[in-house]
């Protein structure tokens, strides 16, 4: 098959950007999108030019760290799937491909089509954890929790941090990636301790980092690689009100 | 914005009845005994202002989270975005803003009239008072662009108002496996009934009346 | 260096663990606070310890080569973890995870640090429910289990496919809360390139900032390395990219001996290879073994569509060859039994190198809905990959490179050679002997982090409340950081013509071809020479462009790879020496009649462990010997 990649190049966080086209000839259907990059760039660094720049690590569409917005699509065309585990098959032989890095003011450009989400690990320091030290746990087995409950908790849970989220909402709105970790939390008697806080400080970090508002456009939900579902951004928000208007203040 | 949003959905339903009393068929009778009663009764007066307040609040915060989210994505993709949402969600500031224009015209044709900023409207004689609103609707949608434009007003609305029913449910937090389809349905109707029922009146004047 | 000392406690196996722990000195709270420590890589071993330690009081300094501790590779565990719990009331207990661990590592590990693993196995199950883990419960809300490969119990706990994403994301949580409290300091894209000793104990690290290139120094009072293993030295592996040996090898060059650096685990079902740009393997999590039947076709080269092939023309090999266990044989066998199969020519696909993973008769028994509950998502990662519907035909899969027992070696406290210098989870070598079970890695690695360094480690940092902060501007930190900005600048200057993936993918075929999963004395000597070419072509002809200063990873690539031609040789070296069969270990020379590992108790019951003698030097061995106390070494058959 061949393409022609329309790549933004950009040489640090600082320098003006653009696009690049780039032709590949001979790319094999079984390829992965990123063996598609990486053949791209052996022959672009064998031809002595720099490489494009993407982050990836496992390859398999559990790490969360690889994301290129491609041809329109967080993730590319297909539902449910990361960019690692997109495949060239999906694509027509001759098209005409446009990557783009995540867009969003709370996620930097690095370098080319590498961005900054630590954005996210600060939301997550603001009280994505339930507070139990090392060794005063009681017996697993000494709670029950249905395994409805229990298996919403896991959907939620599925998160992999991408920031696809972000990427495929027209607001730049981190209310998924938030949602999900307070949703899984507030399911299951452990979370529910702190569950207040923990939703009034996670909501007012993602606030501060500069992602947009939520408009309930689901885009969110569409374009998320574990299809989590926009149903937790209802239970945060319930939560978010029931700890404004109930939580004591605090000190 | 929810908040202010149902409080609105919920004045526009008792607007729409108000207004349906126009199609009595009794030359206005009904109608303007209920505009009387709105008129003098001093608790809707008190309400106008609180309705004012509604507006206010969900028109500035409207255009606040506008602004937030554009400056939460300085540069834009260049592919524009296929990601698959509802129309109707994507477009509620312009639909918004539409709505405003709209009102604006809306207060200028009845409301200001009302308050006596405006002159009362038509041929000496056709309107009785600054109160005779049935008086004011018989002049105003005798003219068909008026009425157009009225009519597409209201299309517009059911486009802003078909996503604002459940998406306020949603920011809420009021949402549930069994009840949300529900919720989305009865949304649809809601829209529907609102942006027909509002077009049926200047429809009745324009032709039947 | 002087004779290995492992430091196992006396006593009665049960009771080695809690007595020696008793013995253990502490740090007193005002004094923990003026400690420091770091700790290299942030997956399961090394989240949980940081977050452990600083629950202690601590001050901890925690490293990865990722942008987020979220992503180590602990992330990609997919079956599950082990514990102890006996909640089947199937006659699990402490001793039998244990003794099923001896049995599954083939009688090379050390049976007390392998008993202690089992000891703690349960709290580390409370610990993560406490920390909100979603693991599958049963209809009654109790947690359930599955069974994993080599045992006969059910003792495996698991969210889907995904449980180490799960187990991770429960350490990251308790990483966070340290990190907002202070305790922990989290620097994300570095990577370590040296580690620094100053008058003989482990005090500091050299990094390279992975954005600005910038080489940095930090001190602390300890380190810890939980930086994985080093599979990707196969190239295919069903590790994360990133993935690398080059914190441990450093660590290996400043005197910490390697110990059984050629046990590597090579996983049974991974997603065959593809087409030739493919840089990593899919696996495909053993759980599916419970369901799914391996077989290949009666028929050498039968090229038919699996579905066509009738039931009486295939080859259940596994339940021929192993009737106890079937399908569910451990790891190493299974690898080497599919290997076999294909060798012989009775392979699927296209190259030959598959074998059929069937889930027809599953789906007949217990419909496709209860096969989707178990396995959906495995099942659509392998429809996304290969683009064929595993609930309509059979998969195809094929053994890769997975899991590293061999490693650092450690004494009982989890110290390696180099005091101060501490190496946990897959980084250390101690607890699968020549074979890991199942779901026993996720266990070691939070084991390891949460309830076992916090411990031993406080005993070692008991003589240095009175030391105060290690100065980074001394001889020894110059040293090494010089060193460390010399390696980068010779590297950049070699300005050839191939890519750093080109020499990994080549040195990834040498290694698989002669240390993969069968071996032998000539296939090995043969594999020594291929890397001393290999590595020369490399430091002749590695094109790396860009500059150091900047965000280059075609440079990060090319000094993993660089450690990686060390890391083979010393591989090879250690196989070499292993004349025997075990674990994974096998060596052509050493097999029975029916082609079985054959072990040699009397001459290789030890811990082969590898000291560096500098870059031109032959290593030198040391030889741990393992006693076998409390279990009974036998011939390990799954028959």
């Amino acid at each position: 098959m061949d393409f022609t990649l329309k790549i933004w190049r950009q040489e640090h966080a600082k320098a003006k950007g653009g696009f690049k086209t780039y032709p590949l000839k001979d790319v094999s259907p079984e390829m992965s999108f990123l063996e598609m990059l990486d053949y791209l760039n052996m022959q672009l660094i064998e031809g002595g030019d720099v490489p494009v720049t993407f982050e990836h690590d496992c390859r398999e569409g559990i790490c969360g760290t690889c994301g290129l917005y491609i041809n329109g699509r967080p993730h590319g065309p297909m539902r449910n799937t990361t960019t690692c585990e997109l495949h060239m098959r999906e694509f027509t032989d001759g098209e005409t491909i446009v990557i783009e890095p995540w867009r969003a003011s709370a996620f930097p450009v690095i370098k080319d089509l590498a961005v900054d989400r630590s954005s996210f690990e600060r939301i997550m320091h603001a009280g994505g954890f339930i507070s139990t030290n090392t060794g005063c746990a009681p017996e697993a087995n000494s709670s029950p929790i249905s395994k409805h409950i229990s298996d919403k908790a896991f959907d939620a849970a599925a998160c992999i941090g991408c920031g696809a989220c972000v990427a495929a909402c027209k607001n730049s709105s981190a209310m998924l990636f938030a949602a999900a970790k307070i949703a899984q939390y507030a399911m299951i008697p452990q979370g529910k301790v702190e569950g207040k806080e923990r939703v009034d400080q996670m909501v007012q970090q993602m606030d501060a980092e500069g992602f947009g508002f939520c408009s309930n456009t689901y885009g969110c939900e569409f374009d998320c690689p574990k299809g989590i579902s926009v149903d937790f951004i209802a239970l945060m928000n319930r939560e978010f009100f029931s700890a404004k208007v109930c939580s004591q203040k605090r000190q | 914005m929810a908040l202010a949003g149902i409080f609105l959905m919920l004045f526009l339903v008792f607007h729409l009845a108000t207004n349906l009393l126009m199609l009595a068929g009794d030359g206005g009778a009904a109608f303007g005994n209920a505009v009387e009663f709105l008129t003098t009764n001093p608790a809707v007066k008190i309400m106008e202002y609180v309705l004012f307040a509604g507006f206010l609040i969900h028109i500035l915060l409207g255009v606040a989270l506008q602004w937030q989210n554009y400056r939460a994505r300085p540069v834009k993709y260049h592919k524009a975005l296929k990601t698959e949402t509802s129309r109707f969600s994507r477009f509620m500031f312009h639909t918004g803003v539409i709505i405003f224009i709209f009102l604006v015209i809306h207060l200028v044709n009845f409301f200001f009239v009302k308050l006596g900023w405006v002159s009362i409207p038509g041929e000496a004689g056709e309107v009785a008072d600054r109160y005779d609103f049935f008086g004011m609707a018989e002049v105003m949608f005798s003219n068909a662009w008026y009425v157009a434009g009225y009519i597409l007003a209201f299309v517009f609305l059911g486009f802003h108002l078909k996503h604002a029913f459940q998406s306020s449910f949603q920011s809420l937090g009021l949402n549930h496996t069994r009840y949300t389809p529900a919720i989305k349905v009865i949304g649809t109707i809601y829209a529907l009934a609102i942006s027909v029922g509002f077009s049926v009146i200047p429809l009745y004047f324009y032709f039947i009346h | 260096m002087q004779k290995l000392d492992s430091k196992i406690p006396d006593g009665p196996l049960a009771e080695k663990w809690s007595r020696y722990k008793a013995g253990l000195r502490l740090v007193n709270a005002a004094n923990k606070k003026k400690i420091e420590i770091i700790v290299v890589g942030s997956g399961l071993a090394g989240s949980s310890a940081a977050s452990a330690l600083g629950e202690l009081g601590y001050k901890v300094k925690v490293f990865c080569f990722q942008d987020s501790p979220r992503r180590a590779h602990s992330v990609a565990a997919q079956g599950g973890i082990n514990a102890a719990k006996n909640y089947k009331n199937d006659n699990d207990s402490i001793y039998r995870l244990f003794h099923d661990m001896m049995k599954g590592g083939d009688y090379r590990a050390r049976e007390a640090n392998v008993y202690r693993a089992a000891e703690v196995s349960n709290d580390v199950i409370d610990h993560f429910t406490a920390l909100g883990v979603p693991f599958a419960r049963d209809y009654g809300g109790s947690l359930d289990t599955r069974s994993f490969g080599g045992v006969q119990v059910s003792r495996t706990f698991y969210a889907k496919g995904q449980t180490g994403q799960q187990c991770l994301l429960g350490t990251y949580s308790s990483l966070n809360r340290q990190i907002a409290k202070g305790t922990v300091k989290m620097f994300p894209r570095r990577d370590m390139l040296d580690v620094v000793i100053v008058d003989g104990k482990a005090r500091g690290i050299i990094t390279r900032n992975l954005l600005t290139g910038e080489i940095e120094r930090h001190s602390a009072h300890a380190v810890v390395l939980a930086t994985g293993g080093y599979g990707t030295v196969f190239y295919l592996s069903t590790l994360g990219l990133g993935s690398n040996a080059s914190a441990a090898w450093s660590a290996y060059k400043k005197g910490a001996v390697f110990a059984n650096p050629s046990f590597i685990q090579i996983h049974p079902t991974s997603i065959p290879v593809l087409n030739d740009y493919q840089c990593k393997l899919t696996l495909m999590s053993e759980s599916l073994r419970n369901d799914g039947r391996v077989w290949v076709p009666k028929e050498k080269g039968d090229k038919r569509h699996p579905t066509e092939i009738p039931e009486e023309e295939r080859d259940y090999y596994l339940e021929r060859r192993y009737p106890a266990f079937g399908n569910l044989v451990p790891r190493d066998v299974a690898s080497r039994a599919a290997k076999e199969r294909c060798d012989a020519g009775y392979g699927v696909g296209d190259t030959g190198l598959s074998v059929y993973l069937d889930f027809k008769d599953a789906i007949e028994a217990q419909g496709e809905k209860a096969i989707r509950d178990k396995y959906g998502n495995l099942f659509e990662m392998y429809e996304k990959i290969t683009g064929i519907n595993p609930y309509k035909q059979p998969m195809r899969i094929y053994p890769a490179g997975h899991y590293t027992m061999g490693g650092l070696w450690v004494d009982y406290n989890l110290m390696t050679t180099i005091p101060g210098l501490f190496a946990i989870g897959e980084s250390n070598f101690s607890d699968h002997g020549a074979n890991r079970l199942g779901a026993s890695s996720l266990m070691q690695c939070c084991g390891d982090g949460y309830f076992i360094l916090p411990n031993t480690i406080s005993d070692y940092l008991a003589d240095d409340i009175r030391t105060g902060k290690i100065p980074v501007e001394s001889k020894a930190f110059d040293e090494a950081a010089h060193a460390s900005a010399d390696k980068v600048k010779r590297i950049m200057a070699v300005n050839g013509k191939q890519t750093a993936s080109s020499f990994h993918k080549r040195l990834g075929k040498i290694m698989w071809d002669h240390c993969g999963m069968r071996r032998d004395a000539d296939g090995l000597k043969k594999g020594l020479e291929l890397l001393d070419e290999l590595e020369k072509e490399f430091w002749a002809d590695i094109c790396i462009p860009g500059s150091e200063n900047d965000y280059n990873q075609e440079l990060e690539k090319a000094l993993k790879v660089a450690d990686f031609f060390e890391v083979g040789r010393l591989m090879c070296e250690d196989a070499l020496q292993r004349e025997e069969s075990c674990g994974a270990h096998f060596r052509e020379e050493h097999q029975t009649e029916t082609g079985e590992a054959k072990r040699n108790d009397a001459e290789y019951a030890y811990v082969g462990a590898w000291e560096y003698q500098g870059a031109d030097e032959k290593p030198k061995l040391h030889k741990e010997p393992l006693k076998f106390e409390f279990v009974e070494v036998k011939e390990r058959s799954y028959k």
